[in-house]
């Protein structure tokens, strides 16, 4: 069912409204597999709504979201396809996680059980090999010295790196993150940017990215997606975009957030 | 004065060791029947919704002692006869449940949304978010509004004398028709319903405190 030559993710003419105001307007967008993308543009363009319906947290109006040529939303039937039933949403989306702005930790968890919680309850995995996937995990995103502090005692930083763990913890082949750094003081934000660009380098993910940091997706990105008003106005390479925008939209956003961040 | 005080007292004592069993049983009831309403009302399937809904408006819109004699009166004529602790301990559980199943229910909403949708990201199922991420946090917040109700219940127990059940009130009664000595006896009932309340109040701090440590471990700091 699962062809390698599918892309990753396919969005097929997705729109989603909120009442009369339409949020997505019929997009149609492909991500490859490994491509990490970031996404850009206006507050209320849609993009937090994007990675939310890949995320199932957020059902769609029209359209259908394809994950590895798998229909996420709906599911066939003979020749149609229907809304997906529990137990398909659940199967599809396994290959999907996602890290919050507001970072979402349980509080009432150690990092640690942060982690271990899902691969156990979900994926049946014993305590032991949790604990040592979960270890792993954070120390790689560097927290190997706080696998038993809890959320309330670590830094805005850290709690971010705890919910990257988290999400990794789970195995996903996709990873969804949605403006991860802008809850954070400045000078944590680096440390955060560190874990992510890590991961790109080290680990099979297809990586989608609603982020602020311009720099960081200039140098990280290997596709820019400008959104404007529910629609995808244009997308292109970072030099692209940020070197020689086509369209006076994006040319305006950039130079503003530029400006507000010089 | 005081040698009274020491006759009455072995009776009313006996009394209250009722009061406090019929608390103790109907307390268990009422939390259990509260969970089940509360998620059934939020999450179950439509029928098991109206159920629990049909549950709590009955519960929370009739008298307690109606309800309590239903059980007791009416409920033999379908073939069910209880004893009379039973009688209590479920009459007095469901009602107060009716109560706690909106605690519950209240104190599930008002957890952030963001835990819902991070346990949905990990792939939880939703009583599986409910069990291992909600109700844990959730469950602070419902310790003050159920001390309230186990209170409200130690009080409802003296409904219990009219279906004949031994309990405090009953025995005061008791002794008041044999004895003659009102001002004695009812005061003294009075102080002993009065200590197990604060004796509720005081353990449900305890707890409160607890739980609220454990959970915020270091937010402070
Ligand atoms: N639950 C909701 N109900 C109604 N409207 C919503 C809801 N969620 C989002 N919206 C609206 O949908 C639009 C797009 O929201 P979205 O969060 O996707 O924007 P965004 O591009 O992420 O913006 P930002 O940069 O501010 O995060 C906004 O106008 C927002 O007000
Ligand atoms: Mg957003």
């Amino acid at each position: 069912m699962t062809q390698h030559d599918d892309p990753m993710l396919r969005f097929d003419k997705v729109s989603k409204r909120y009442g009369q105001h339409t949020v997505l307007d019929r997009l149609d967008f492909e991500v490859a597999r490994n491509e990490k993308v970031a996404i850009i543009g206006p507050s209320g363009s849609g993009k937090t709504t994007l990675l939310r319906l890949l995320m199932t947290l957020e059902s769609v109006d029209a359209g259908v979201i394809y994950v590895e040529g798998e229909p996420l939303t709906h599911m066939p039937q003979g020749e149609r396809l229907i809304p997906a039933s529990r137990q398909h949403l659940s199967r599809v989306r396994a290959k999907i996680g996602m890290v919050f702005q507001h970072f979402n930790l349980f509080p009432h968890m150690s990092a640690l059980d942060n982690c271990t919680e899902a691969p156990r309850t979900v994926l049946g995995l014993s305590k032991a090999e949790a604990s040592a996937r979960a270890t792993e995990l954070l120390q790689m995103v560097g927290l190997g010295d706080k696998l038993e502090h809890y959320p309330g005692q670590l830094s805005g930083g850290q709690k971010q790196r705890v919910a990257i763990a988290r999400a990794l913890a789970m195995r996903p082949r996709i990873m969804l993150f949605d403006e991860v750094t802008s809850a954070l003081d400045p000078e944590l934000v680096g440390e955060v940017l560190k874990v992510i660009r890590q991961l790109g380098e080290e680990h099979d993910l297809t990586m989608l990215m609603v982020t602020h940091e311009m720099g960081f997706a200039r140098e990280f990105a290997d596709r820019v997606c400008f959104f404007d008003g529910g629609k995808m106005a244009e997308q292109g390479t970072p030099q692209e975009i940020f070197g020689a925008p086509r369209q006076e939209r994006t040319r305006q956003f950039l130079s503003a957030v530029l400006e507000t961040r010089s | 004065m005081f040698a009274e005080i020491l006759e009455l007292l072995p009776e009313l004592l006996r009394g209250t060791l009722m009061t406090v069993e019929l608390t103790l049983c109907a307390a268990v009831v009422a939390i259990t029947a509260a969970l089940i309403a509360a998620v059934s009302k939020m999450y179950g399937p439509r029928p098991l919704r109206w159920l629990a809904i049909a549950y709590i408006e009955v519960f929370r819109g009739t008298s307690a002692l109606v309800q309590l004699f239903w059980l007791f009166f009416v409920l033999p004529y379908f073939g069910v006869t209880l004893e009379p602790f039973a009688v209590g301990v479920v009459a007095l559980g469901l009602n107060i449940g009716a109560y706690g199943a909106e605690v519950i229910r209240g104190s599930i909403l008002s957890i952030d949304k963001g835990q819902w949708e991070a346990a949905t990201a990990l792939n939880l199922g939703r009583m599986q978010t409910l069990r291992r991420i909600i109700l844990p946090q959730a469950f602070v917040a419902m310790i003050p509004p159920w001390g309230n109700l186990f209170i409200e219940l130690l009080k409802g127990t003296a409904l219990v004398s009219m279906i004949t059940l031994g309990d405090l009130a009953f025995k005061a009664q008791q002794l008041n028709q044999n004895t003659l000595r009102t001002l004695q006896i009812f005061s003294l009932v009075l102080i002993i319903y009065l200590c197990l309340s604060l004796l509720i109040t005081v353990l449900m701090r305890t707890l409160e405190h607890r739980v609220a440590r454990g959970l915020l471990r270091g937010r402070a700091g």
